[in-house]
């Protein structure tokens, strides 16, 4: 994966990212590049700044200095219509799922639909879309429920079926198995794998779950002090002598 | 020197909380002009503003108007003056107990309402989610709620108003016979437009003022379930304390060109 990597050019790209908190240094100078098609891991102790960094991709969190390119286009340089167009080009699936929980599925689905529905096939009306996008993650009955009538299991389908009904090229996971049972853990894990597979998607995964890390990625980064302290496959680095890389894979 | 130190650190973060607030109106203003607008979203707010407060206003301005009637009565009674009564009742709660007490009770009701539902939409990160959908988060739920405050206050404000009128006349009816025909005609011979146009637009601003502090606080809500709470409380009491400066810069303008 490494070598055919080199020669493509990445469809997402990080260069010395910083930030701060005051004294604290969450980020120094952290480095990542995606790659079309691929599933890269980010993996990181909780409070290391993988959600940090996940919200300066998207603009949610202004970086202190460094270069984010999301598909040739520098995030910290556009203007807030240009960066809403990029966004439709990104799915994010957040770790608490974010439903808008006063609004129906179907209307939850339809939410990002409103402004940006010529971005999709435009032979479809919004209901086709709706549904499609259900279906894909296996939940078509729910479409009219009110999100706390769902399981945590059903909320993240269903967060995962709005991140997808823009058909983004990337989608970012946030912590995507976290607070859930290991059955259905399983099942989100396998679902990111069908769309990838279905859409052709590459997929950014921040998580500190070893299975889902070894299950779903191609390449892996740790994140360790603020930085890319190591890069490579599952087994590359799961091998790995370095006590702050065992730390990870000792269980 | 502790207290030196304690009064400067808080007065710092009161004055920097000011500014963060005209930043926020700024915003607002600047946004509120350019598109895309969301018309849908604005008449959903308006509907639920409207919707949520109108029983409150109606019933508080009834009993508004049937005790300060009752209260009223024996005074004027030993001066013989009762037949000021409309003339008083009705300028009294058209210029200032009105818009004040209706202004209060809705930030109690609306305020807290948009402080604690931003509030608890920022930490579950909907807010967030909105914005990486590629959805303008302020636009939609910032500019549509403080613009629905805005334009439903001075309407419930003259609901109040009238409803009180009413609960007036209907005790003025009761203890001194007096048929509802001349109650009113005597209310509209005392009221004149210099009464009813600085209220009203005093009530726009007391609408604003609702909107803006409920919507800023919940926008810049701490994390947490207690940060919900205390930004849905300091949503009403910062809304309170401001009705009250708008008050008395409203009625410090108006006898000014009263005067003139």
């Amino acid at each position: 994966m490494k070598e055919t990597n080199e020669n493509k050019q990445p469809v997402l790209e990080i260069k010395s990212l910083f930030k701060s908190f005051g004294d604290n240094h969450v980020l120094n100078g952290f480095n990542l590049k995606l790659y079309k098609g691929e599933n890269l891991v980010v993996m990181g102790k909780s409070g290391s700044g993988k959600s940090v960094m996940i919200k300066c991709l998207v603009g949610l969190m202004a970086a202190d200095s460094g270069t984010i390119k999301i598909q040739d286009f520098d995030i910290t340089s556009l203007g807030q219509k240009e960066l809403d167009v990029l966004r439709t080009e990104i799915g994010f699936l957040f770790q608490g799922s974010a439903l808008y929980d006063s609004m129906t599925v179907r209307e939850n689905l339809n939410f990002p639909l409103r402004r940006h529905k010529n971005k999709v096939d435009g032979n479809k009306n919004t209901e086709e879309l709706v549904l499609e996008a259900l279906d894909n993650v296996g939940l078509a009955s729910a479409i009219d429920l009110m999100p706390a009538e769902l399981s945590g299991g059903m909320k993240r389908r269903v967060a995962l079926a709005r991140a997808l009904i823009l058909k983004p090229k990337i989608i970012l996971y946030d912590e995507p198995t976290t607070g859930l049972d290991p059955i259905t853990a399983k099942e989100i894990i396998q679902l990111m794998r069908d769309v990838q597979k279905k859409y052709n998607t590459s997929s950014l995964i921040i998580t500190h779950d070893v299975d889902c890390a070894r299950v779903i990625s191609n390449r892996m980064i740790l994140l360790v002090d603020g930085i890319d302290y190591a890069h490579g496959t599952f087994e590359e680095l799961s091998k790995s002598e370095d006590p702050k890389i065992k730390a990870f894979f000792k269980n | 020197m502790e207290l030196s130190k304690a009064i400067y650190a808080r007065s710092k973060r009161f004055f920097s909380e000011i500014g963060d607030m005209a930043y926020f109106a700024m915003r607002f203003f600047r946004e509120v002009v350019s598109a895309p607008f969301e018309w849908k979203e604005l008449i959903r707010q308006c509907y639920r503003v409207g919707n949520r407060s109108i029983i409150l206003v109606g019933v508080t301005g009834f009993i508004l108007g049937l005790v300060f009637t009752l209260q009223s009565r024996p005074t004027l009674l030993e001066f013989g003056a009762v037949s000021w009564m409309p003339s008083m009742v009705s300028l009294s709660i058209v210029r200032e107990i009105g818009p004040v007490i209706f202004a209060l009770i809705c930030a109690g009701r609306i305020g807290s309402g948009i402080g604690a539902e931003l509030g608890s939409m920022k930490v579950t990160e909907q807010i967030d989610a909105m914005e990486v959908s590629g959805t303008n988060p302020f636009k939609y739920l910032v500019v549509t709620r403080i613009l629905a405050t805005t334009l439903m206050l001075p309407l419930l404000i003259l609901m109040g108003d009238a409803i009180a009128l009413f609960g007036s006349a209907l005790i003025e009816n009761l203890k001194g016979e007096v048929s509802y025909l001349l109650y009113f005609n005597k209310v509209f011979d005392a009221l004149q437009y210099s009464d009813i146009i600085p209220a009203t637009i005093k009530s726009f601003f007391f609408g604003f003022a609702i909107g803006l502090v409920g919507c800023y606080k919940g926008y810049n809500c701490a994390k947490g379930t207690v940060g919900v709470g205390e930004a849905s409380n300091a949503a009403v009491v910062y809304t309170s304390m401001l009705l009250f400066v708008i008050d008395f810069i409203a009625v410090f303008v108006t006898d000014i060109f009263v005067e003139l």
